[in-house]
């Protein structure tokens, strides 16, 4: 009599975490009905894929944010590092001349190991510094988005060579099979992430961290090297993102990636991973990340709300889904 | 005699687990009433039912021989019944005087009248034979200060029954002998008072009538008189309190495995030496705060440290606690649920963490290995669970021990920590437990014990280290193992008085 009792209430269990997982999915599917309903354009492939390539950024540096939030850290600065790494990116290619592929890979290389280095930076001042991540990046995002300013000095900083420009130009615009190349650079990002966070000891290490930092001190966890690691996964993604990023408009702004970290972290927060840690869902955050393009998406195609809001409701649904997971949570 | 408050028939159940079954007892004016039983027992479930914290799920209370239901704590406060917490829960950073009247603030003119409230103070804390400043902030007294504090701040409404939940687990035995004075004081004012506590010399003391309760359930009701510790411990346990330790394994050597002397770890110990030889199961004692689990976790690499560690000869020093796994030493926190184990994550996770690097092939987990692993775990240690998906979390404080336990033993350790090895563990995984370190030792590994339980040091242990203050005070030998000897090092109050204390006739 009590076994029975026993099990269906483990059972119950399962599903509600399963529920928790599947939310964000089920959100997609909810939205994209809506948007079909609202306008028959919208479930073209044409729009599916211009959407899904739009989210590209956004997912790839959402999948670093989700190492970082499930490792219990947080980072602000992802906006600014992108604009910074963009900006001095095309600077490097400019400076260089060429308008070869060996160019290119330069200019990548050099866009890479600058975004890794900034996550490295935020990360041994949040690990070594004992400082609130929050305070910490805050504080770099202003500092990269003053040197974007600055480098730029205050206009534009656009990349010079048009052969260059024609050679990189696929990267963003080009496809293989049909798919776009971004899609797939966001799809690759994602696998090799959800591998590290699932099947790695690190990824394992991650979550230990973000559970409870003392227990896996306890444990034996290098928990200062586990934790600015995950920042600099986080500015690798930020530099993949920009490799993707700057072939679409061959400049860099002031006002390029602004607001990118409200929503990367409003993609892994609807992606169902824990803001407080212990808890990381990659496939989630992608979906996320995939569901914030989709509303700006359906703003545009329907006349019920004006486009230049998509910020003040990309900002509603992060509280809102803070509110979902909190019930959910609850209701456990 | 009339009784202030009566319960009949209590019944207390939280989901389909029953913790108190028919419990019935009844509190007189002017008698200290004691509430004897081992961990989960259900002690701490009736105090809170009787002081308005929980309702019961059966049976009925009476109050001066009507019947009542209390809405919560302040309604039972109403009718005079306090509660004195075994947690200390104060603000740290408000005084003493704050504390006491926070939330019935004496008020003149809508201001808070600071000065009547500080005079108050002065005049309850006299009452209670201690002179602490009212305008000192708490978080500079001392433990034994802070639990004056809280007796006091229960005491300031008007009493007719005053609950002490082991009010003793934080004092020295000076400081428990003025509480006992209080105790006094309150009886002969015709107080009813309730004392829940498990260390029976002090109940011999202190108690009038002695309740026994074990699992859940009454064993028996008796007047103090003719009533000794060790038949309190036989109602207690329920059977032979003897067989609850294993025989000592004769496998402590000579051999010196690991060498500590001059251990330093600011703020908590001054200076400490000793030596662990293997095969030995070395008890540490003392009281809270000397400064035992600081000291391991110095050693072990988790607190910075200095001094001289030397393993099998061999000079060391850990950085952090991963260094000292290396070497073949673990230490297992007295603070399982926040130092332990991962209560939100599965136990696959949490049993592997550890020895992750065992389970990694490339850098890449093999689940399957996991979950080898902890069926071995489930079987070797009988972790008690009703799914394998269960959250740590959500086992009892057995499991998880027997989990923490597991999980440590994966890294194949020479060199064991336990720290307070059987807290908020009921009595039979207490008994499997033991019987596991004395295995341990019986295969030639080193145990260090760690306990404020002093019985387990003695049943347990071949030599006791005692601290005291942040320094190693003695250590007592198997041959003169006995509460009396580790009490005397603890509190280094001279032995007979000591002994007198300890016993209760101070």
């Amino acid at each position: 009599m009590t076994e029975t009792v026993l099990r269906t209430g483990a059972e119950k269990r399962k599903f509600k975490i399963d529920m928790r997982a599947l939310s964000p999915f089920i959100a997609l599917v909810v939205l994209a009905i809506a948007g079909a309903l609202i306008n028959p354009d919208f479930l073209t492939a044409s729009n599916i894929l211009n959407v899904v390539t739009r989210s590209a950024f956004i997912a790839i540096i959402a999948v670093g944010a989700t190492f970082v939030i499930a490792g219990g850290g947080l980072d602000l600065s992802v906006g600014s590092m992108a604009a910074l790494t963009a900006g001095v990116m095309i600077l490097t290619l400019n400076s260089l001349g060429g308008a070869d592929a060996s160019t290119l890979a330069i200019g990548m290389l050099v866009a890479i190991g600058l975004s890794a280095a900034c996550g490295l930076g935020n990360g041994l001042i949040v690990t070594f510094g004992r400082i609130e991540p929050f305070i910490v990046t805050l504080g770099t995002m202003g500092i990269f988005r003053s040197l974007v300013v600055w480098l730029a000095a205050g206009g534009t900083i656009t990349m010079r060579n048009f052969e260059l420009r024609e050679l990189y130009r696929p990267v963003y615009f080009g496809s293989v099979f049909g798919i776009p190349v971004p899609i797939i650079a966001f799809l690759v990002v994602a696998a090799i992430g959800a591998l590290i966070l699932y099947r790695t000891s690190f990824g394992r290490h991650v979550v230990a961290l973000g559970s409870n930092e003392d227990v896996a001190r306890y444990s034996g966890v290098p928990i200062w090297r586990v934790r600015t690691l995950t920042y600099i996964i986080q500015g690798i993604c930020v530099g993949i993102a920009v490799l993707v990023y700057v072939p679409r408009l061959g400049s860099a702004t002031p006002t390029t990636g602004l607001l990118w970290e409200l929503q990367a972290i409003t993609a892994v927060v609807i992606g169902g991973t824990a803001l407080r840690g212990g808890v990381g869902r990659i496939w989630g955050t992608v979906v996320g990340a995939v569901i914030l393009e989709l509303v700006a998406n359906i703003m545009v195609l329907s006349n019920f709300v004006s486009e230049f809001l998509v910020g003040a409701v990309q900002g509603a649904i992060i509280i809102i889904a803070m509110l979902v997971q909190r019930s959910v949570h609850r209701g456990r | 005699m009339d009784a202030i408050l009566r319960a009949e028939n209590i019944s207390k159940s939280f989901g389909p687990i029953e913790v108190l079954s028919g419990i019935s007892l009844d509190l007189r004016p002017g008698e200290v009433h004691a509430v004897i039983g081992e961990n989960g027992a259900g002690k701490s479930t009736l105090m809170r039912i009787l002081s308005g914290h929980l309702q019961p799920t059966k049976g009925s209370l009476s109050f001066k021989g009507q019947p009542i239901t209390f809405s919560g704590p302040v309604d039972a406060e109403h009718h005079g019944i306090v509660l004195v917490h075994q947690e200390i829960l104060l603000a740290e950073d408000l005084t003493v005087a704050q504390n006491l009247f926070l939330g019935r603030e004496i008020r003149r003119f809508g201001f808070v009248d600071d000065k009547t409230m500080r005079e108050r103070t002065r005049g309850i804390l006299a009452e209670l034979g201690t002179n602490i400043d009212p305008d000192i902030e708490v978080r500079r007294l001392s433990i034994a200060d802070r639990q004056l504090v809280q007796i006091a701040r229960a005491l300031l409404v008007p009493h007719t029954l005053v609950a002490f939940d082991e009010p003793t687990a934080v004092l020295t035995p000076i400081e428990a002998e003025s509480l006992f004075t209080i105790i006094r004081k309150l009886r002969e004012h015709g107080v009813a008072v309730l004392y829940i506590s498990h260390r029976l010399n002090e109940v011999k003391a202190i108690a009038d009538r002695v309740t026994v309760l074990r699992d859940g359930r009454h064993i028996a009701t008796r007047d103090i008189e003719g009533l000794e510790p060790l038949e309190m411990a036989r109602l207690m346990v329920g059977r032979d309190m003897s067989k609850l330790y294993p025989d000592k394994p004769a496998t402590a050597s000579d051999h010196v495995i690991l060498s500590v002397s001059d251990m330093a770890v600011p703020g908590y110990v001054e200076s400490a030496s000793f030596e662990l030889k293997r095969g030995e199961i070395l008890g540490f004692g003392g009281l809270i705060g000397a400064g035992r689990t600081e000291l391991f976790e110095g050693i072990v690499g988790l607190r910075p440290s200095h001094g001289k560690i030397a393993l099998r000869g061999e000079s060391v020093h850990f950085r952090d606690a991963r260094e000292a796994m290396a070497a073949g030493i673990v230490y297992l926190s007295e603070d399982r649920k926040g130092k332990g184990l991962l209560l939100q994550q599965n136990l696959r996770v949490n049993l592997s963490l550890a020895a992750l690097d065992k389970f990694t092939r490339a850098s890449f987990i093999d689940a399957g290995a996991e979950e080898k692993a902890l069926d071995g775990a489930i079987k070797d240690f009988d972790i008690r669970t009703r799914s394998r998906d269960l959250l740590a979390g959500q086992l009892s404080g057995g499991n998880q021990q027997k989990l923490l336990l597991a999980k440590m033993m994966l890294l194949d350790p020479r060199i064991i920590i336990i720290d307070e090895p059987t807290r908020g563990v009921d009595i039979g995984t207490k008994e499997q437990i033991y019987r596991f370190i004395a295995g341990l030792a019986e295969n030639g590994l080193s145990v260090v014990v760690i306990s404020s339980e002093m019985q387990e040091l003695i049943g347990l242990c071949h030599r006791v280290v005692v601290m005291r203050n942040g320094r190693v005070a003695g250590e007592v030998r198997q041959a003169d193992l006995s509460e009396d000897s580790i009490v005397y090092l603890a509190t280094g109050v001279h032995e007979e008085r000591a002994a007198e204390i300890a016993a209760g006739h101070a």
